[in-house]
């Protein structure tokens, strides 16, 4: 098993047509069952055409009747992201995993609270990943997103972070000591944002392949802190937790816009002590994540 | 991006909230022209720059005659103001905002934020003003009053009750609370602000509430669609490098250390700020390349790294992925040739075509310090500045 995706999930791509959209469908497509799993793209001026042999439909509810797909992958430039993502919300898709950089906070704050708002009248939920995400990844079955497919192997370490690079980081070095991963899901730096490393390390907890976790967080935002404070009372698997920006300085925004220390309880000190305290391993070596997450198996 | 607290006031002022009657000067004379103009026996002179905690550094003066506003507008202008916000060397006071003092009854704090954890807009108020935030939450948490407004739904007469009650306004004005609530939740949207901060909303003794102060902080992401903001921008009170790095699409922060990084990704630029000083280093700048390093994007971050006098070495670390290390490789030669570099240079590439791209930086005759893993390029870039130490 895995999480939120396997090779049976059949996905949709808005934007495919944009630069990114398509170098990246493309290499999504390359990989493993990516073939099958992703079925057709979206653009409203571009429906009937098609996508290297992939169908495009003009609306996401239409590609959604005609292909059963449950999943979408967005690459809209920011401006229309929010509105794309909303769309794909309102033909019922289950999963929007959002790569899209750059998206304004007000658009973001805007599709949360009608996104609730759907949910409290009684729609099915949809789960939003990002915005300005990687995306996610079951080794040897699919990759929806931009993450660099070969340094990836199948196994059962799950692992879970805010920052793209740092992802492949971990998912790198836990791949040369032969530790392969059963899902790794970049969460995205934004602070309004869809699903949060809670959200992940509850699914997490329920996949009978995970053994093992290795959580990456940033300085910015209580976050990293909630996660682990439940991870206290429901987590029952090994973790290794590494935050990012111990030596950033407060009031500056580090790249992501969510990477700000604002308050005093939001440091990268702060949350790695919130994380030792509820048992997490903690390096601060970014260069050890998988050696001491090995050390836990053991 | 932030604006001064005058381009603050002038903006509440246009939705209808309060401030203190103004003047912008650029000299001593201007200011005491202000004042005159102003009229009334009390004024308050205040620097303009963009950090807080102007007051304690001795950025805001109330003054009771013509010649002391002269004084204090001597005092500030063209000097270094010093404030927990600026770092040691302090920021230049290039502009003062005179106005007049107003009968202050009680002061308190308002702000509007966008709270990650809740996803909704949310209101921070207390009764205690004119003091930090962070302070008052540290000494006494229960003084502080959250209100989550939902953008859809707007905030509710009794939330607004709750946070005028709580923040301590008198009865007599929770009407106009809530609907200065109201509006600074509607110019927060309106102007896509990610701070909108009051430190202090006064209560005067003539019972109106002024807004003394005005902090903004607007979102990057959406200045496309925000001219009028835009056009308050002032290069003035930024880094030059900053901006600099901002025109060629790159994030750079000036850091105090001497150890200069380039590296694509927020998350690992930070981790390779952290593992330097793990290694007992100082990191000298933050600077993310970004996920298209071209040869000409990494030459300029080149350029802007070297443009501190403080770096004496510097560390590239590349996870290449859908990126190719052949291409970042070729981006490191290019700029090594371009701006001539004769620091000690620590590379470490990871992925794609990664032994080519070794066997091109060897190859290249250039005195390249190859790494493996981040721990063992933060352990050489440390080595090579202690080393030049030794040689000095």
């Amino acid at each position: 098993m895995s999480i939120f995706i396997d090779r049976d999930t059949r996905v949709i791509t808005q934007g495919v047509t944009g630069k990114t959209g398509a170098f990246h469908t493309r290499l999504c497509r390359d990989y493993a069952n990516g073939r099958e799993a992703f079925v057709a793209g979206v653009h409203p001026q571009r429906g009937g055409e098609d996508f290297e042999g992939m169908p495009i439909y003009a609306s996401v509810a239409e590609a959604r009747a005609a292909t059963g797909a449950t999943v979408s992958v967005v690459y809209v430039p920011p401006a229309g992201a929010a509105a794309a993502i909303w769309e794909a919300v309102e033909a019922g898709i289950g999963l929007v995993v959002a790569i899209t950089e750059g998206i304004p906070v007000r658009d973001m704050l805007m599709l949360r609270a009608r996104m609730r708002r759907r949910e409290a009248a009684g729609h099915p939920p949809t789960l939003l990943l990002g915005p300005n995400c990687p995306g996610l990844i079951t080794p040897d079955e699919i990759k929806i997103g931009i993450m660099p497919g070969h340094i990836h192997r199948k196994g059962r370490i799950g692992v879970v972070s805010r920052s793209g690079t740092l992802t492949y980081e971990a998912v790198a070095q836990l791949s040369e000591i032969g530790l392969g991963q059963s899902t790794a899901v970049g969460i995205g730096g934004d602070p309004i944002n869809g699903l949060k490393h809670i959200d992940v390390m509850r699914a997490f907890q329920d996949d009978p392949d995970t053994d093992a976790v290795i959580m990456i967080g940033e300085i910015g935002g209580p976050d990293e802190a909630d996660c682990a404070n439940w991870c206290r009372e429901h987590f029952t698997k090994p973790v290794v937790g590494f935050i990012a920006g111990v030596t950033a300085p407060p009031g500056k925004r580090m790249g992501h816009a969510g990477a700000l220390i604002s308050g005093g309880a939001d440091t990268a000190e702060a949350k790695l002590a919130v994380m030792e305290a509820c048992g997490f391993a903690i390096t601060r070596n970014p260069s050890e994540m998988a050696r001491v997450l090995e050390k836990l198996l053991r | 991006m932030k604006i001064h607290e005058y381009q603050g006031k002038q903006l509440l002022a246009r939705y209808g909230v309060t401030v203190p009657r103004g003047r912008l000067v650029y000299t001593a004379a201007e200011a005491v022209t202000a004042a005159r103009t102003l009229g009334g026996s009390r004024w308050v002179v205040k620097a303009q720059i963009h950090a807080g905690g102007r007051g304690k550094g001795g950025g805001v003066k109330v003054v009771d005659t013509l010649e002391a506003v002269e004084e204090a507008a001597h005092r500030m202008l063209g000097h270094a103001l010093g404030t927990a916000q600026t770092g040691a060397s302090g920021q230049l006071v290039r502009r003062l905002w005179v106005e007049e003092a107003v009968g202050i009854a009680h002061e308190h704090y308002l702000a509007v934020v966008s709270d990650r954890a809740s996803q909704t807009l949310t209101l921070i108020g207390s009764g205690h003003g004119g003091m930090e935030i962070e302070e008052v939450a540290a000494r006494e948490p229960d003084a502080i009053v959250r209100v989550q407004v939902d953008p859809l739904d707007g905030l509710g007469d009794a939330d607004a009750a709750r946070l005028a009650t709580g923040m301590g306004i008198a009865a007599e004005r929770h009407a106009a609370a809530r609907d200065l609530f109201r509006t600074l939740l509607a110019c927060y949207l309106e102007t896509d602000a990610t701070l909108l901060e009051i430190n202090p909303l006064v209560e005067t003794t003539d019972g109106r509430l002024v807004a003394l102060d005005a902090k903004f902080d607007f979102d990057a992401n959406a200045l496309y669609r925000q001219d009028d903001i835009s056009a308050l921008r002032d290069l003035d009170e930024e880094d030059p490098l900053e901006v600099a790095a901002r025109q060629h699409d790159l994030a750079y922060i000036h850091l105090d250390g001497n150890i200069g990084c380039l590296v694509n990704g927020a998350g690992l630029a930070m981790a390779t700020m952290d593992t330097i000083q793990l290694f007992g280093g100082r990191p000298a700048n933050f600077l993310d390349v970004g996920g298209g390093a071209t040869a000409a994007k990494v030459t300029e971050a080149f350029r802007i790294m070297l443009a501190n006098p403080r770096v004496e070495a510097i560390l590239v670390n590349i996870f290449g992925g859908i990126m190719r290390c052949d291409t970042i490789a070729e981006g490191v030669i290019a700029a090594c040739r371009a701006v001539d570099l004769r620091l000690p240079l620590v590379v470490r590439m990871k992925g794609t075509n990664e032994e080519i791209g070794k066997r091109m930086l060897a190859d290249s005759g250039i005195a390249i310090i190859p790494a493996d893993s981040l721990a063992e390029a933060a352990e050489r870039a440390v080595a090579a500045v202690a080393g030049r130490g030794a040689t000095a």
